[in-house]
């Protein structure tokens, strides 16, 4: 691998200007020369819908690709809570300043500024945007947009549609996506899965996918390539991710040269139903929201943790989170929620279901909720969560306490990209949770939607556009040498993958056990001699899996254990990089808790003058011996500070 | 608990499928599809190929799951889908017959896994808001009465899992179809197309789904219980124009 130099594009000068002058110096390309361009994007959810509805509207050709049957089952769907913007429709202080400043100070200073300061500048016109698509965000009596206060945040900025807000968002997205198949701008291709990158000298060029109805690899070629392919959140096996997420896309092309960025900055997400069993597939979120009115509490005592909830008497329960941080209470960041939770449980004061003899949940209580505000108000506000925790859990938080523990929800670290959204292989773009770009060590709630959508209709059209006016469209009628090569390891791989030389164990079996060494060396604390021995563990599994993974059926036809197979074979590699990142960072910060840096009273210690740095890591062609390059962040409009939600 | 499961096996559109038996033994608090995940592991083990079926969230939201448990689409447990079935909703059956969804519409993929293909037709007919990137007012310039607003809200909610279609002996997407309708025509904002439902229609019977006789068997097993009533709104902007 080639020197490579680390360069953010950010513009200069005063924060509100830079994207409005940036967007100006970009390049365009006139209208009757678009169709000359052929642009893919893989990955439908809300960033890849958006980008590729756009550029569709803008006249390029534009070849859409996702994994599942339908752009719209993308994951976006099951965002619940909201999604934030600067409107100040509740006149109670808000502006984009301060959703910056927020952003950046939830994200533990471990951001971009200019990127951010961008995201809050857009927020606004994605409401614009969704509610003309006629996405039915929740209104008041008078018929104006309603707004809700979310995940820690002191005003009230997030825009929701009751508890499906992801859903709505996306299925507006669909539809424009949809208008564009019907208008021939966009070729789509459902149940087809990215197995690689093609680059022509150095740049991306094209993709191969495979049809996962018939198996058959193809090759496409376009101008540029942009991926919006989600997070990497299922490396832990459980989370709250849907079960066909995979890093893939984007791990393929970190191997072709891209970037990875921060890739030990995991969100843990506080108020998840708790694991009920050893089958269990996945872990179900419920929304941030239930804190604006559900109290946790944990007993006081280890004595009455196996009594009902209503046994407990209100002198034995110790409101944790609103002891230790009075001023934001419940309310706090996701991180701090989550950590304050696995405190209580590692004490033995967990409630539940024991998993490993250890009782893993504390209790969220409407109780108090319901005698305020009445049960017709709570029920309006949550009643489809309410829902879908009884059909679940088997209990009725109506009448008795939710339980909850923290999961793995979201991933702030991802493909390093530029200001441009551009990541370090030219021609290749990445958007929405896909890259690392916002977020910092730590999202806060309602900005993983803002995030994708900003990045999908706002700034990818530009940039993507900005690129494509300084090449020459590549003719796709042609074969070339690369495509061929491409197809060749592609092939390979799945061959190698069918024919194990001792298969005796399914690809899921491999993914539970990856998922325990992860999420107990790299999950909610971090310490240097736990995530060492986890390295060894996860190299010596990924060399078992090779030999003994065990796949039948054909790969010529729909095989869904080879798609899972697939997708742990990287999973596997990209879960080692995670822990050499959070081996690197020596301090804590947002998500990354590292036991050697957490001050006497429990709080996550920085240590900027180090560690104030962008972690990019590039692939050397041993996974075990990355390269670090560092992209320094500076803080011009914001200072610093320690996070204090005490 | 032990069930004797009867699962549709096929191995592509163009083959004959039938039912296979085998026996599994589950707890209660496990998940239908948790059930057919268990079962796949033996099947791997033993050798055999796992059986082909449709999922993606688990949360009872993307739409994906799509499984006919004992001739109900979804299954017992009714207004959510196949995933947020528990094997406690089955405690009185001892047999399970595992089906896919059933219409001409949707060929069989493999073994569970049909081609809903159609329903992404019918979207691109017309079922969206034509509004560029970029050309929307500020947001709050038209009001929506909440009751408007809730109103689309209710129909907005489909997933398009196309249950609706699997319990129609029609075979009728008149429910999906008047959901979008419903959800967008009523809103101030998409009553500019005034040919939605027309052209949506066209795009169902193109599609070779059957018409509506008003059997509701479609409300019955929707998902999100979604109401025929959309069926009235429907046919009222229709017939009014």
């Amino acid at each position: 691998m080639s020197d490579f130099e680390l360069d953010s594009h950010t513009p200069k000068g005063s924060l509100e200007t830079r994207w409005t002058q940036h967007k100006f110096d970009l390049k365009i390309v006139s209208p009757a020369n678009r169709k000359k361009y052929n642009i893919i994007v893989v990955g439908t959810g809300l960033a890849g819908a958006a980008a590729a509805a756009s550029l569709g509207e803008m006249g390029y050709n534009v070849k859409t690709f996702c994994f599942q049957d339908s752009p719209r089952r993308a994951h976006s769907i099951a965002a619940q809570g909201g999604i934030n913007a600067a409107k100040n429709y509740q006149n109670d202080g808000d502006s984009v300043w301060r959703l910056f400043y927020d952003t950046i100070k939830g994200g533990d200073y471990r951001a971009r500024e200019s990127n951010v300061f961008r995201l809050a500048e857009l927020s606004t016109s994605i409401i614009d945007q969704a509610v003309a698509q006629g996405v039915p965000f929740a209104r008041e009596y008078s018929g104006y947009l309603a707004n809700r206060s979310f995940g820690g945040a002191q005003v009230s900025r997030t825009f929701y549609a009751r508890g499906q807000t992801g859903q709505q968002l996306l299925i507006g997205a669909y539809q424009a996506m949809s208008k564009q198949i019907d208008e021939g701008t966009i070729t789509h291709h459902s149940r087809c899965e990215m197995q690689d990158l093609i680059l022509i000298d150095g740049k991306a060029k094209g993709i191969v996918s495979r049809d996962l109805v018939t198996g058959k690899l193809e090759s496409h070629m376009a101008d540029v390539v942009v991926l919006c392919t989600g997070g990497y959140g299922n490396v832990f096996y459980l989370s709250t991710n849907a079960k066909g997420c995979n890093a893939s896309a984007a791990w393929r092309a970190h191997k072709q040269g891209a970037l990875f960025a921060n890739p030990s900055f995991t969100q843990i997400h506080p108020t998840c139903i708790p694991q009920a069993g050893e089958l269990q597939s996945k872990l179900t979120l419920m929304s941030e929201s239930l804190r604006n009115d559900g109290r946790i509490w944990a007993p006081k005592n280890k004595e009455d943790c196996d009594k009902k909830p209503e046994e407990i008497a209100e002198d034995d329960r110790d409101y944790f989170l609103e002891r230790m941080y009075p001023a934001f209470g419940n309310l706090v960041p996701r991180d701090i929620a989550s950590r304050a939770v696995k405190l209580i449980c590692d004490d033995g004061r967990g409630v539940g279901h024991a998993i490993d003899g250890k009782k893993l949940g504390v209790y969220l209580d409407f109780a108090n909720a319901i005698k305020v505000h009445g049960l017709d108000a709570i029920s309006e506000k949550y009643g489809n969560l309410f829902d879908m925790y009884t059909h679940i859990a088997a209990e009725d938080p109506y009448t008795t306490p939710m339980r909850i523990y923290p999961a793995v929800h979201y991933t702030m670290g991802g493909l390093w990209v530029d200001y441009n959204l551009m990541t370090s292989i030219d021609g290749l773009f990445a958007g929405g949770e896909a890259n690392f770009s916002d977020h910092g060590a730590n999202r806060l709630g309602a900005s993983a939607l803002m995030q994708g959508l900003a990045d999908g209709y706002f700034i990818l059209p530009s940039t993507v556009s900005n690129y494509l006016a300084q090449q020459k469209p590549l003719d796709i009628t042609k074969t070339y040498p690369e495509e061929e090569q491409a197809l060749q390891s592609c092939k390979d791989r799945i061959k190698q993958l069918m024919n194990t030389p001792d298969p005796q164990k399914t690809p899921d079996e491999f993914h539970r056990k990856l998922g325990q060494i992860i999420w107990n060396a790299c999950g909610m604390a971090r310490e240097k001699s736990v995530l060492e021995a986890a390295i060894a563990d996860i190299k010596a599994l990924r060399e078992q899996f090779w030999q003994q993974v065990k796949i039948t059926g054909s790969d010529e036809t729909l095989n869904q254990t080879l798609e899972r197979a697939g997708r742990i074979a990287d999973f596997f590699e990209l879960a080692e990089l995670m822990c050499i990142d959070a081996l690197t960072r020596e301090e804590s910060c947002g998500c990354h808790a590292r036991e050697e840096h957490i001050t006497d009273d429990g709080e996550a210690q920085r240590h900027d003058e180090e560690f104030s740095y962008v972690a990019a890591w590039q692939y050397s062609g041993n996974l075990s011996v990355p390269v670090l390059y560092k992209e320094e962040l500076d803080f011009e409009f914001v200072r610093p500070t320690t996070r204090n939600y005490r | 608990m032990i069930y004797k499961l009867h699962i549709w096996r096929q191995k592509n559109a163009d083959s004959k499928g039938d039912f296979e038996q085998h026996e599994i033994e589950v707890s209660e608090d496990t998940s239908f599809l948790e059930m057919l995940d268990a079962l796949n592991e033996q099947l791997i083990e033993s050798d055999k190929e796992a059986i082909a079926f449709d999922f993606d969230c688990r949360e009872g939201i993307c739409g994906s799951c799509n499984l006919v448990i004992n001739g109900t689409p979804h299954g017992k447990h009714q207004g959510t889908t196949t995933c947020q079935q528990y094997m406690r909703d089955y405690a009185d059956e001892a047999e399970l017959w595992v089906e896919p969804w059933r219409a001409t519409a949707f060929p069989i993929i493999k073994d569970l896994i049909v081609d809903r293909a159609p329903f992404e037709k019918i979207i691109q007919a017309g079922g969206y808001i034509e509004i560029r990137t970029g050309s929307a007012g500020e947001a709050n310039t038209i009001p929506i009465e909440k009751e408007v607003s809730d109103a689309a809200f209710d129909s907005a909610t489909c997933i398009g899992c196309a249950a609706c279609v699997a319990a129609c002996p029609n075979a009728s997407a008149t429910l999906f179809v008047a959901a979008k309708v419903t959800h967008l025509s009523t809103l101030p904002q998409g009553q500019m197309d005034k040919k939605r439902a027309e052209k949506l229609l066209a795009a169902m019977d193109e599609q070779g789904f059957g018409g509506c006789s008003n059997y509701r068997e479609c409300e019955r097993v929707c998902p999100k219980e979604i109401s025929v009533s959309t069926i009235t709104t429907m046919n009222k902007l229709l017939y009014q124009g």
